[in-house]
């Protein structure tokens, strides 16, 4: 079975506050930055998973984000997905490095 | 009155609760782990408060898929008694047993303080021991919160539902019951300090009752909840 590899992006919801992202944004506004209008932090989730093919791994991605990954009262998900290169030469790579 | 505990690794809470059902209250306390499937013989389940699960990813957010908790959800859809109590109250949001969800405090801060508290509704079993004060004004009390993620959020159909229903069970307010932002501590909408389900059986609240039961930490504003409790299911018996 493929192994495939997400890059999940957990984000508030436009309609809750980010009280942290303005403290952020107020540091950057120290800085001079004041060019910066908004900053919102979210959430960054790396997750490898074997598949039988990419729509099984999206399917089961979107399983995990909506009971997991991601409260979707106050948070929004998106994500990309690669199949991951099973190749050798990765690894061979290395021991030559 | 059979009390259960839950206990998550990183729960802090749970021997306080056990505290006021099983020495203060006399009745029979059992700690449940968090692996437990099996609640036993059991009238309240308690969801303490704490950092289940070290609150990795979202606070509450692992909590909901232990045994104990799909149990909990289970005993609640039978009609039983659920108190979740801070975490507790993230868990069971997160857990879908009540509406909304709990988020960081608007000023960042953990905030621990003793705060006034006015009581919605005095006809649950949670809050029957309480009485209108003479004068006819609210109910107000005073009890312990201490949280970094209390601030209470839903949509605005959420909310309207929550009151429309009269779900909202406890709002921070001043002394005298009066509401307002200032009395916020840490911007929940609607000042919403605790809701319960429609059918009143499942109650979560930030603020910490069993932190006020025992007159020797100074106030036992907070008893009252776990008596109410009692005396329901006395009657009920």
């Amino acid at each position: 079975m493929p192994t495939y590899q997400a890059q999940i992006y957990v984000t508030l919801r436009p309609s809750v506050l980010d009280p942290a992202g303005t403290a952020v944004q107020s540091g950057l506004s120290h800085m001079g930055y004041d060019n910066v209008s908004q900053v919102r932090i979210g959430k960054y989730v790396e997750v490898t998973l074997a598949a039988a093919g990419d729509a099984q791994a999206r399917q089961q991605l979107d399983q995990i984000c909506d009971q997991l990954l991601a409260n979707p009262v106050i948070e929004n998900y998106r994500f990309d997905l690669q199949e991951q290169a099973t190749s050798p030469a990765v690894a061979g790579a290395g021991l030559a490095g | 009155m059979n009390v259960g505990v839950i206990v998550f690794p990183g729960s802090n809470c749970d021997r306080d609760i056990a505290y006021v059902t099983r020495d203060l209250l006399q009745q029979p306390t059992r700690m449940i782990w968090h692996e437990d499937s099996d609640l036993g013989p059991v009238d309240l389940v308690v969801v303490p408060g704490g950092f289940s699960y070290g609150d990795y990813l979202r606070c509450g957010a692992i909590a909901q898929f232990s045994p104990a908790l799909r149990a909990t959800v289970e005993h609640a859809n039978r009609g039983g008694l659920v108190l979740g109590v801070c975490n507790g109250f993230q868990i069971l949001t997160e857990a879908g047993l009540l509406p909304g969800a709990l988020v960081r405090n608007r000023n960042l801060h953990f905030i621990c303080d003793r705060l006034p508290l006015r009581i919605e509704r005095l006809d649950l079993p949670w809050t029957q021991v309480y009485s209108t004060p003479a004068d006819g004004s609210h109910k107000v009390i005073t009890l312990p919160i201490a949280h970094g993620e209390g601030c209470y959020y839903a949509d605005d159909d959420t909310l309207k539902a929550l009151e429309d229903h009269n779900q909202v069970v406890f709002r921070y307010s001043a002394p005298d019951g009066t509401l307002g932002d200032r009395y916020n501590p840490n911007g929940s909408a609607h000042s919403i300090a605790g809701i319960c389900n429609r059918q009143g059986t499942v109650l979560g609240m930030m603020p910490h009752p069993e932190r006020a039961a025992d007159a020797l930490l100074g106030s036992t504003d907070g008893l009252g909840l776990f008596q109410g409790v009692l005396t329901a299911l006395a009657r009920a018996a």
